[in-house]
C-alpha cells in the first residue's frame, strides 16, 4: 500500500433531516487541531439529499473543503445507500484519516466501510492524537466497561478510521469569514443491492433534551432515590438554566429515562458545571462526566469515589442541601 | 427457516475492579457470561423458532471454555452449536474476527444471521456489520423487534435510533444485530439444562474455514493496541464535611468563581 497517495483529514459530516449534527462540528474542530501537526487539509464529506446549502456551515466551523454527495437515494440514512456513496468517495479522494461520530448512524456505516476497504476501525474514541514524526493517528478509547483505556493505531492500512463519541471533542468557534472549497461528487449507485427498504422513520418526542448539549447538569444517583427527589433536582436545574441527568442506577430503577443517563452506557457530557448529587461515582459513570469543567459533588459517604474527581466535594445530606441551595440561588439571581 | 446466531463469552464488566496498587484489571473471580446483547439476539431467534419452527445454530469464536455459553444456549433451546477455537485466531481485532466468523458462516446453511449489537468487553459494535459485508448481505443494527411474514417470506424489523425508531423490511438473507434492552431472554429450562451436556458442541479449527491465514488472528488485524492503561483521574479538590448552610455557601462561592452566577 502506497501511503503517499493518502492525505488529508476527513470527517463524515452526519446530518439528519438536512441538519448538521453537533458531533460533525466537534470532529471538524478536532481535525483542525490535528491538521496543525500534519499541515494537511480538513475535509468534510456531506452526504444527503438537498444538503449542499449546509456546506458553508462546515467551512465556518473549520473545514477547508467539503465533498458534497447530494442524491435522492440518500434522503434518509439506510446502510447500503450510504455505504456505496461514502465508499466511492473514499476510494476516489483517498483520505489519510477518516472520522465518524459514534452515533447509531456512524456506528452502522463505519464498520461496513472498513470491511469494504479492508482497513482498521477504532470505535468510540474519546481521545485522538497524532505522532509528530510519522503523522500516525493514535486513537484512545475505553474498554472493559470503562475500566481500562487502550490506545490503538492502524500502522499498515489507510485510511485510518475511527468513530468518536459525541460530546467529547470541543467545537471551534464558527468564523463566518472562513473560505473553503466545495466539490460535488456523484457516485454510481448499484440499486440491485438496495435490499432493505425503509418503511417508516419515526421520531418520538419523548421529551427529548440532549443532555450532552447542556451547560449545567444537575445529576442524581441512588442518593436521590425517587421521582420526588428528582423533582427537587429539576427545581435547582431550572434556577440555573440547566438540565437534570442521572446515573445508571436510577435509569435501571425506572426512575429516569435512558436519554438522561450519563456514563459508559449512557451519554458523555462535558458541561461547565456538573452537580453529582447522591452519585457514588462508579468508574462507568466517571467515564461519562469527568471531562466536565467543574464538578460539584454532594454525598453522605465521604469515601464515595465521586470525590476523587470533584473540584468541590461536600459531605452532607443532599436532601438538605438541594432545597437550601435552590432558594439561595433564586435570591442571588434576582439581585 | 435456518438461523445462525453469533454469541460471545465476555467477562461481566460490571464486576471488574481496578487494583488500586498495581493499577491493573482484577479479573480473578469475575464471572464469564454470555454477552447480554447476544443473548437478546438468541431470544429473538428462539421466538422465530417457536412461531415458525426454525433450526437455531449458535456459533462462538473464543477460548475452549466458551463451551459454557454454548451449553447455556442449548439449555435455552438452540439446536446446534459450533465452537470456533484455534491459536491462529488469537489476538484478532474486529476485522479479523469478522473474517473468521464470516468464513465459518459460509460453511453453513442459513437464512438469517443474528448477532448482538456489541459486546460489553469491547463495546465496538463492529463485528456484526463487518461480517455482513464479508458475506455480501445487508445488515440492520440496533434491532429492537423482528417479525416474519411466512407467506410473503418477508422480515419486518424495528431499529432503534437516538430520536425514535425505523421500520425496515427485507426479503432474503441479512444480518441483524440486536439490543438486549428490547427483549427478555428466557430462562434455561430444567430439561434443557440436563440435555445441554449430552448434546455435541462441534469444535472447529481455522482449517475448517476457507480464509487465508494472513487474514486471521493478530496477523490479519489492521489495528494494533499501542498501549493500554488505567485512567489517570484528575486531582481532586477539597472535601468538606459541613452542614447544609455551609455547603450552600461553598457551592455559591464556586459558582461565582466559575462566573455561572
Amino acid at each position: 500500500m502506497d501511503f503517499s497517495e493518502y492525505k488529508d483529514i476527513y470527517v463524515f459530516a452526519e446530518q439528519r433531516d438536512g441538519k448538521i449534527q453537533s458531533v460533525a462540528l466537534e470532529l471538524i474542530g478536532k481535525a483542525r487541531e490535528l491538521s496543525k501537526v500534519t499541515g494537511e487539509k480538513v475535509v468534510a464529506i456531506l452526504a444527503g439529499c438537498n444538503v449542499a446549502s449546509q456546506a458553508g456551515t462546515l467551512i465556518e466551523y473549520g473545514a477547508d473543503k467539503v465533498v458534497v454527495i447530494d442524491d435522492k437515494n440518500l434522503e434518509t440514512y439506510v446502510t447500503e445507500q450510504y455505504t456505496q456513496a461514502v465508499y466511492q468517495a473514499v476510494t476516489k479522494f483517498k483520505p489519510s484519516i477518516l472520522m465518524y461520530g459514534a452515533t447509531t448512524i456512524g456506528r452502522d456505516l463505519a464498520p461496513r466501510i472498513a470491511a469494504r476497504l479492508g482497513t482498521g476501525l477504532t470505535a468510540d474514541c474519546t481521545k485522538l492524537d497524532i505522532t509528530e514524526d510519522t503523522h500516525e493517528l493514535q486513537m484512545t478509547r475505553p474498554a472493559f466497561g470503562g475500566n481500562l483505556m487502550a490506545t490503538i493505531m492502524c500502522p499498515n492500512h489507510r485510511p485510518q478510521m475511527s468513530t468518536v463519541r459525541p460530546g467529547v471533542m470541543p467545537k471551534s468557534e464558527p468564523d463566518k469569514s472562513r473560505k473553503g472549497e466545495v466539490v460535488e461528487f456523484k457516485p454510481t449507485f448499484d440499486q440491485s443491492k438496495f435490499i432493505v427498504k425503509l418503511v417508516k422513520n419515526v421520531k418520538e418526542k419523548k421529551n427529548t433534551v440532549d443532555i450532552s448539549e447542556a451547560k449545567i447538569l444537575v445529576s442524581g444517583g441512588r442518593g436521590v432515590g425517587c421521582k420526588e427527589g428528582f423533582e427537587k433536582l429539576q427545581g435547582l436545574a431550572t434556577v440555573l438554566g440547566g438540565e437534570v441527568s442521572s446515573s445508571r442506577a436510577m435509569v435501571d430503577a425506572g426512575v429516569m429515562p435512558h436519554d438522561r443517563q450519563v456514563g459508559q452506557t449512557g451519554k458523555t457530557v462535558r458541561p461547565s458545571v456538573y452537580f453529582a448529587l447522591g452519585i457514588s461515582g462508579a468508574i462507568q459513570h466517571l467515564a461519562g462526566m469527568e471531562e466536565s469543567d467543574c464538578i460539584i459533588a454532594v454525598n453522605k459517604d465521604k469515601f464515595a469515589p465521586i470525590f476523587s474527581v470533584a473540584d468541590l466535594g461536600i459531605v452532607c445530606d443532599l436532601n438538605k442541601v438541594v432545597p437550601a441551595l435552590t432558594e439561595r440561588l433564586k435570591k442571588e439571581i434576582k439581585k | 427457516m435456518k438461523l445462525l446466531v453469533c454469541i460471545k463469552q465476555v467477562p461481566d464488566t460490571t464486576e471488574i475492579k481496578i487494583d488500586p496498587v498495581t493499577k491493573t484489571l482484577v479479573r480473578d473471580g469475575v464471572p464469564a457470561i454470555m454477552n447480554p446483547d447476544d443473548k437478546g439476539g438468541l431470544e429473538f431467534a428462539l421466538q422465530l423458532k417457536d412461531k415458525f419452527g426454525a433450526e437455531v445454530t449458535v456459533i462462538t469464536m473464543g477460548l475452549p471454555q466458551a463451551d459454557l455459553i454454548l451449553r447455556e444456549a442449548f439449555a435455552m433451546g438452540a439446536d446446534k452449536a459450533i465452537l470456533l477455537t484455534d491459536r491462529k485466531l488469537g489476538g484478532a481485532d474486529t476485522l479479523a474476527t469478522s473474517k473468521a466468523l464470516a468464513g465459518a458462516a459460509r460453511m453453513l446453511d442459513w437464512d438469517l444471521v443474528i448477532a448482538g449489537r456489541q459486546a460489553i468487553d469491547g463495546d465496538t459494535a463492529q463485528v456484526g456489520p463487518e461480517m455482513a459485508e464479508h458475506l455480501g448481505i445487508p445488515q440492520i443494527s440496533y434491532v429492537a423487534d423482528v417479525q416474519y411474514d411466512d407467506k410473503a417470506k418477508k422480515f419486518t424489523v424495528k431499529k432503534e435510533t437516538e430520536d425514535g425508531y425505523q421500520i425496515l423490511e427485507f426479503q432474503g438473507k441479512a444480518l441483524l444485530t440486536c439490543l438486549a434492552s428490547a427483549v427478555k431472554p428466557r430462562y434455561m429450562s430444567v430439561g434443557g439444562i440436563v440435555e445441554a451436556y449430552d448434546k455435541e458442541v462441534e469444535i472447529w479449527g481455522a482449517d475448517r474455514i476457507d480464509v487465508p491465514e494472513t487474514e486471521l488472528g493478530l496477523k490479519g488485524s489492521p489495528t494494533k493496541v499501542f498501549k493500554s492503561f488505567t485512567k489517570e483521574l484528575k486531582q481532586p479538590g477539597q472535601i468538606h464535611e459541613v452542614d447544609a448552610e455551609e455547603a450552600v455557601e461553598l457551592i455559591v462561592a464556586k459558582l461565582k468563581e466559575k462566573h455561572i452566577i
